[in-house]
C-alpha cells in the first residue's frame, strides 16, 4: 500500500491544477471510502480531508454542498473515522462558497453526533476551529440558531483541560458574548463551564513546544468573565470566595479580576455585594503583610469607588456612592487619630484609593478627613507624629493634583487653604529634618494646584515664604524662573479684579518676585516683569502712586540682592537704570497732558515715586565696577546736561528734555545715580554741572527740589578731589549762600544748602567745614532760621539714607562725629549761655542732637563738663530736647553715680516732674532715670525715697501699660533701697 | 510663721517653661490710646517673684499661672490664686506674702487685693488665706526686719 503521504503528494497538485476535479478524486476513492473496515475507511476519508484542506478554495458550490451531506453523514461512523470526518469538515468550513444553511447543519450535525470531550486534544481543537470559523464568516446564519448555538457549544468545551484549546474556547466564548449572540437561558451555564478554570492553576511543563503561559490563561479567562455584567450576580460572589481564601495567587486573580469588572459594571450589579467586597478588601489591607496584595486591593477599592462614581442614577434608586464612601471612612477614620498605630497607614491608603476615584469621591472623603487630618496635627506635637499626618495631607494634595480641576466654589481645599498652608509651614519651620522634608513636597504639590498657588506663594506668615523661595531660588533656578516667575507675571498682568484683596495681592506677587531674585538667570526673567508692571501702572489711573512705590520697592530688593554678583549687577543697572529715566523723562514732557501732575501718566514725577526711585538706582549703581560706572555716567550726566536721550530705549519724545529748566523734579534721579558712583570714577562736565545744582538748589521754589539739588551738589563736593577747582566751587557755593541767607524768598533753600555742604566738608574733614559750622552755629539766634538750623543737627549727625554714606563711596572719617563734637559743643554751650531767652532753646536742641548721636561711653568721659547744661535742658518744654537730655543723664547715672550725687536733688525733682509729661517716651525715659538714681550711694538717695515712691504711685496708674511697667521697676527698687535683704 | 529653713521640703520640683516678655504691639506704643491692666500685665508683676527655697521663679515652679489670676480694672480688683508645689509646704504663707507685697508696691492703690490659695491644694489653706487676708497681720509681719529680709530677696530683681 502506498502511504498517505505519498498519495496526498501526488494527488494535490492534480486537484490544484484542475486536472482532476474533486468528484474524480472522490470516484476514485470509492472503494476506500466505502470500505467496511473502519480502517480503510478512514484513510480514504483522511486522504480526501487532506486534499481538500488544501484546495477548499477550488471547490464549486455544488461540490461543496455534497461533500458537506457526505461529510455529515460520516459522523455516525466508526470512531476511528471521526477525527478525518472533523478535518474535512474543518476544510468546508474554510470554503467561501459554503451554500446558506450549511454551516448550521454542519454545527448541528457535530452538536448532536460527536462527543467532543472523548476526542483526542487535537480533534477538540478542530471542532473549536470549525466553530471559530462559522463564527467568523456566518455570523448571521448561527445567530439564527438562537440559545441552541450557546447551548451546543457548552456541550463542546465543557471538561475541556487543554490549555492549548482552552485559549481558543475562551476566545470563542469571548466573541459569543461580544458579537451579542443570544445566550438564552443558559448565561448561568456558559459562566459556569468558563469559570470552573478560575483561578487558573496551571503550571506549563518543562520544554513546553506549546509556550503557552499561565499569564496567557489567566488573561484570557480574565477577558472572558470581565466581558459581560450579565456575570456579575455569579462572578462577584466568587470573587468573595476566592479573596477569602488562603492562596496569594487566588487572592490576586480575584482582585484583578474586580479591578478589571469594574470597567463595565454599574451600580446595579455591584449594589448586592459592596458590603462584603468593602469588608473583605478591608480584611486585606488592614492584615495583609503582602505589599502585592494591598496594591491591588487598593486598585479594586479605587475602581469600585470610580465604578460608583460613573454610574447614572435614576430617580428611585438610593446613591451607592454615598453609603459605600460613609462606611469607608466610617471604618477608617478613627484609624488616623491614632498615628503611631499600625492601622494609621492601611486607612489613609484606602481613604486615597476611594478618594482618588473621581472627583465625587475626593470631595466626599476630603470634606471630612482634611479638616480631621489638619485638627490632629495640631493636636499631636511630636514631630515624628506630626509627619505621618502631613504625609497624609500629602497624599490628598496629590490626589487633587491628579484629579486636576475642581471647581473653585465645590473644592474642600479652598476652603481649608489657610489651615492647610499654615500646617505645611508650620512643618517647614520644624526642627525635626524629616518634617521638613514632608514640608517642603507638601509645599510643591500646593504649588501646583490653582486654587492654592497663591495662598502657598503668600501665606499670612508670608515674610517667612518669601525668605525660604529667596533661598531655594538659587539652587534651582530654572524651576523658579520657569514656573513661578510666569505665574507672578500672569497674576500681575490679569491684574484681576474679582479679587476682593486685589491690591494686597499685586503688592504680595511684587514682593515674591523681588523675593526669588537671587540668582541671574531668575533677575533676568523678574527685571523686565517688574518693569513692564511699572509701566502698566503708570499708564493706568488711580492708586497709580502708590503702586508704583511698591514697583520700586520690589526693584530695589532686586537691586541689592544682585549687588554682590558683578554680571548681575551690570544686567541690572543696563536694564533698569535707562528705563527709569525714559519712564521718567517721558512723564516729565510737557504739553501732553497739560502742567498738572496728578494726570494719568504723570503719577511718576510724585515726589514719593521720585523718592522711591531714588535707592533703586542707587543700589544699581554703587557696586559698578569703574569701567562699567564710566561707560554709563558718560551717557546719563549729557542726559541731564545737554537733553541728550539717545541711549534711553524708546527716545523718541515729542519735544526735547531740560532737567534744568522745565523738568527739574528728575535731579532725583540725576543725584540718586551721580551720588552713587564709585569715588574714582571721573564725571564728565563736573563743574558745569556742579554750578547747575548749585544755581538749582538756591532758586528753586518747590522744596523737593531745591533740597535734593542740594544733596546732590553736597555728594559730588564730598567726593571731589581736593584742589583749586573744588577751592573755587566752594566759594561760589558760599557766596551764594551768604547771599540768599543775607535776605529774599530763598532763605530756607540756602539754610538746607549750607546745611548738606557743611555735612559733605564735615565728613571729610575739609578745612572749611568749621567756617561753615560757625554760619550754622550763627544761625542758631536767628528766630526765624533757628529752629530749622536746630533741626539741622541732627542732619549733620546722622546717617544719611541716600547720599553721603559709605554705602555710595562717600568720604566719611570715622570719628569725625568726636571731632565735630569736641570743635562745637564749646560753641554751643557758650551760644546758650550768651543767647537771649527766646532762642536758647535752639541751642539746647542743638546739643541735644549732638549728643544723641555719640556713642555713650564717649559721652560718659565728656558730660561731666555738660552737665549744669543738661540740668538746666531738664527744665526746656521741648520734647526732644527732653528725651535726649534723659538719654544723655542716663548712662551717667550709672557710670558716675559719685558726680551725679552733688545734684541729687536737682535730679530727683525734675525726673519726677517728668514722669507726668504728655508724652510717653518722655516719661518712660524719666522713669528709667529715676530707676536709674537708685545706683546712687543709699545714704544721698534715703532722704528722698519716701517722696520718690509716693509720687511713683501716680505713674503706676499710668494710661500706657509700657509707663507702668518703668513705673513698677522703678518703684520696686526705690522699696528696697536701705531695707534688709536687698 | 516660717518654717525651718535648714533642709528643703520639696527637692526636686517640676520646672515649668517661663512665658518671655510680652510683646509689644503697635497699640502699646500709640500715645493716645489707654491700655488696661489686664491678667497678663498683673501676671508680669508675679511671675518673676523668687522662690524662697529654690533659685527659681514662682512661674518656673507653676506655682503661680497666668489663668489664676483675674483682674477688673474697672471696678479695681485683683484675685491671684498660688499653688504650694506640695500640700504640706511651710513656706506657702511666706509666698503669699510676697506676691500680696509685689502688689502692694506696684499695683495703684485703687486696688483691692485678694491673695489666696487655689482650693484643695494645701493642707492648712484656710489658715494661710486668713492671715493674707488680714491687713494688721500682714503689717506686722512686714515690721518683723527678719520677715521682710525674706521677703525682699524674693522680691529682688535677678539679673
Amino acid at each position: 500500500m502506498i502511504s498517505l503521504a505519498h498519495s496526498l503528494y501526488v494527488l494535490s497538485p492534480g486537484v490544484k491544477d484542475g486536472r482532476w476535479t474533486v468528484l474524480q478524486l472522490v470516484e476514485a476513492l470509492g472503494f476506500c471510502l466505502e470500505n467496511t473496515d473502519p480502517r480503510t475507511r478512514g484513510r480514504g476519508i483522511q486522504l480526501l480531508s487532506q486534499v481538500l484542506l488544501q484546495c477548499y478554495s477550488l471547490l464549486q458550490e455544488k461540490e461543496v454542498l455534497h461533500l458537506v451531506v457526505f461529510y455529515e453523514s460520516r459522523l455516525q461512523d466508526h470512531h476511528l473515522v471521526i477525527p478525518s470526518v472533523l478535518q474535512g469538515l474543518r476544510a468546508l468550513s474554510m470554503c467561501k462558497v459554503l451554500s446558506p444553511g450549511l454551516a448550521v447543519s454542519v454545527l448541528k450535525a457535530i452538536f448532536q453526533e460527536v462527543h467532543v470531550q472523548s476526542l483526542m486534544q487535537l480533534d477538540r481543537h478542530t471542532v473549536y476551529s470549525i466553530i471559530t470559523n462559522f463564527m467568523s464568516t456566518r455570523e448571521e446564519e448561527l445567530k439564527g440558531l438562537g440559545a441552541n448555538f450557546t447551548f451546543g457549544f457548552i456541550q463542546v468545551m465543557d471538561g475541556e483541560k487543554d490549555p492549548r484549546n482552552l485559549l481558543v474556547a475562551f476566545q470563542i466564548v469571548r466573541d459569543l458574548i461580544a458579537k451579542d449572540y443570544d445566550l438564552g437561558p443558559f448565561v448561568e451555564e456558559l459562566f459556569e463551564v468558563t469559570s470552573c478554570y478560575f483561578p487558573v492553576d496551571f503550571t506549563p511543563p518543562p520544554n513546553d513546544p506549546h509556550g503557552i503561559q499561565r499569564e496567557d490563561l489567566i488573561l484570557s479567562l480574565r477577558a472572558v468573565l470581565t466581558s459581560t455584567p450579565q456575570f456579575a450576580e455569579f462572578l462577584l460572589p466568587l470573587l468573595i470566595e476566592k479573596l477569602d481564601s488562603e492562596l496569594q495567587s487566588a487572592k490576586l486573580d480575584s482582585l484583578q479580576t474586580l479591578t478589571a469588572c469594574c470597567a463595565i459594571y454599574r451600580q446595579k450589579e455591584l449594589q448586592e455585594f459592596l458590603p462584603s467586597l468593602w469588608s473583605s478588601l478591608r480584611r486585606e489591607v488592614f492584615q495583609t503583610a503582602s505589599e502585592k496584595i494591598e496594591t491591588e486591593c487598593l486598585a479594586a477599592l479605587h475602581a469600585l469607588s470610580a465604578c460608583l462614581s460613573r454610574s447614572v442614577l435614576s430617580s428611585d434608586s438610593e446613591d451607592l456612592l454615598d453609603s459605600f464612601l460613609s462606611s469607608i471612612l466610617q471604618d477608617c477614620r478613627h484609624h488616623l487619630c491614632e498615628p503611631d498605630m499600625k492601622l494609621v497607614w492601611p486607612s489613609a491608603k484606602l481613604l486615597q484609593a476611594a478618594a482618588g476615584a473621581s472627583l465625587r469621591t475626593y470631595h466626599c472623603i476630603t470634606r471630612s478627613i482634611l479638616p480631621l487630618l489638619l485638627e490632629q496635627y495640631t493636636k499631636h506635637t511630636q514631630s515624628s507624629q506630626r509627619r505621618t499626618i502631613l504625609e497624609m495631607l500629602l497624599g490628598f494634595l496629590e490626589l487633587q493634583q491628579k484629579l486636576g480641576h475642581v471647581e473653585e466654589d465645590e473644592s474642600t481645599l479652598l476652603s481649608l487653604q489657610a489651615p492647610v498652608c499654615s500646617v505645611v509651614f508650620s512643618a517647614l519651620l520644624d526642627p525635626s529634618v524629616q518634617l521638613q522634608l514632608v514640608g517642603i513636597k507638601a509645599l510643591t504639590v500646593l504649588g501646583s494646584l490653582p486654587c492654592m498657588a497663591f495662598c502657598t506663594l503668600f501665606p499670612p506668615d508670608s515674610e517667612a515664604a518669601m525668605e525660604a523661595a529667596g533661598s531655594l531660588a538659587p539652587i534651582y533656578p530654572k524651576v523658579f524662573s520657569g514656573r513661578m516667575v510666569p505665574r507672578l507675571e500672569e497674576e500681575l498682568l490679569s491684574g484681576r479684579e474679582s479679587y476682593h484683596n486685589h491690591h494686597s495681592l499685586q503688592q504680595r506677587c511684587l514682593q515674591a518676585l523681588a523675593a526669588v531674585s537671587t540668582h541671574t538667570s531668575i533677575v533676568r526673567e523678574t527685571v523686565p516683569v517688574l518693569l513692564q508692571h511699572l509701566q502698566k501702572v503708570q499708564k493706568g489711573n488711580g492708586a497709580a502712586a502708590r503702586n508704583m512705590v511698591a514697583v520700586c520697592q520690589s526693584l530695589h530688593r532686586v537691586a541689592l540682592q544682585c549687588q554682590q554678583d558683578a554680571e548681575g549687577c551690570w544686567y541690572f543697572h543696563q536694564t533698569v537704570v535707562p528705563c527709569l529715566l525714559a519712564m521718567a523723562v517721558e512723564a516729565a514732557m510737557p504739553g501732553k497732558c497739560g502742567s498738572t501732575h496728578t494726570l494719568p501718566g504723570k503719577a511718576l514725577l510724585e515726589e514719593e515715586v521720585l523718592a522711591a526711585m531714588i535707592p533703586v538706582i542707587s543700589a544699581a549703581t554703587t557696586h559698578l565696577s569703574p569701567e562699567l560706572a564710566a561707560q554709563s555716567v558718560s551717557h546719563v550726566v549729557p542726559l541731564f546736561l545737554d537733553g541728550e536721550v539717545s541711549f534711553l530705549p524708546q527716545n523718541s519724545f515729542p519735544s526735547s528734555f531740560h532737567p534744568f529748566g522745565a523738568q527739574r523734579r528728575l535731579v532725583a534721579l540725576l543725584m540718586a545715580f551721580v551720588c552713587s558712583l564709585p569715588r574714582d570714577v571721573a564725571i564728565p562736565q563736573q563743574e558745569w554741572l556742579l554750578r547747575e545744582l548749585l544755581a538749582l538748589s538756591c532758586s528753586c521754589n518747590c522744596p523737593f527740589t531745591a533740597t535734593t539739588a542740594a544733596k546732590c551738589f553736597a555728594g559730588l563736593v564730598n567726593k571731589h578731589p581736593a584742589g583749586q577747582q573744588l577751592d573755587e566751587i566752594l566759594q561760589l557755593a558760599v557766596n551764594r549762600m551768604e547771599a540768599s541767607l543775607a535776605e529774599g524768598p530763598h532763605r530756607m533753600q540756602a539754610l538746607t544748602l549750607l546745611l548738606w555742604v557743611t555735612k559733605a566738608l564735615v565728613l571729610r574733614y575739609h578745612p572749611l567745614s568749621s567756617c561753615l559750622t560757625d554760619k550754622l552755629l550763627g544761625l542758631l539766634g536767628d528766630t526765624e532760621l533757628g529752629p530749622a538750623a536746630a533741626e539741622g543737627f541732627s542732619l549733620l549727625m546722622a546717617e544719611s539714607p541716600d547720599v553721603l554714606n559709605k554705602g555710595c563711596h562717600a568720604d566719611v572719617r570715622i570719628m569725625f562725629r568726636q571731632r565735630f563734637f569736641t570743635d562745637n559743643v564749646p560753641k554751643l554751650v557758650q551760644g546758650f549761655h550768651g543767647a537771649g531767652p527766646d532762642v536758647k532753646a535752639n541751642y539746647l536742641k542743638g546739643l541735644s542732637h549732638v549728643l544723641n548721636h555719640l556713642p555713650k561711653p564717649v559721652l560718659v568721659t565728656e558730660l561731666p563738663t555738660l552737665l549744669s547744661l543738661l540740668l538746666e535742658a531738664l527744665s526746656c518744654s521741648d520734647r526732644v530736647v527732653q528725651l535726649s537730655t534723659l538719654s544723655c543723664l542716663h548712662p551717667l547715672l550709672l557710670e558716675a553715680p559719685q558726680i551725679m550725687s552733688l545734684h541729687v536733688d536737682t535730679l530727683v525733682t525734675k525726673f519726677l516732674n517728668l514722669t507726668s509729661s504728655p508724652t510717653m517716651a518722655v516719661r518712660i525715659a524719666a522713669l528709667r532715670c529715676a530707676h536709674a538714681l537708685t545706683s546712687l550711694p543709699t545714704t544721698v538717695l534715703l532722704p528722698y525715697k519716701g517722696r520718690v515712691i509716693r509720687a511713683l504711685a501716680k505713674p503706676l496708674d499710668d494710661k500706657k501699660r509700657l509707663v507702668r511697667k518703668e513705673a513698677v521697676a522703678a518703684r520696686g527698687e526705690w522699696f528696697l533701697l536701705g531695707s534688709p535683704g536687698r | 510663721m516660717v518654717g525651718g529653713r535648714s533642709a528643703l521640703e520639696n527637692a526636686n520640683p517640676l520646672i515649668y517653661r517661663r512665658s518671655g516678655e510680652r510683646p509689644v504691639t503697635a497699640r502699646e506704643e500709640d500715645d493716645e490710646l489707654p491700655d488696661a491692666i489686664d491678667d497678663r500685665e498683673i501676671f508680669d508683676l508675679i511671675r518673676s517673684i523668687n522662690d524662697p527655697e529654690h533659685p527659681l521663679t514662682l512661674e518656673e515652679l507653676n506655682v503661680v499661672e497666668q489663668v489664676r489670676v483675674k483682674v477688673n480694672d474697672a471696678e479695681s480688683t485683683v484675685s491671684v490664686e498660688f499653688t504650694p508645689t506640695i500640700p504640706h509646704c511651710s513656706m506657702a504663707t511666706l509666698i503669699g506674702l510676697s506676691i500680696k507685697v509685689k502688689l502692694l508696691r506696684s499695683l495703684p492703690d485703687r486696688f483691692k487685693l485678694d491673695v489666696h490659695i487655689t482650693p484643695g491644694t494645701h493642707a492648712s489653706e484656710h489658715a494661710v488665706n486668713k492671715q493674707l487676708a488680714d491687713k494688721e497681720r500682714v503689717a506686722a509681719a512686714l515690721e518683723n526686719s527678719h520677715l521682710l529680709e525674706v521677703v525682699n530677696q524674693c522680691l529682688t530683681a535677678r539679673s
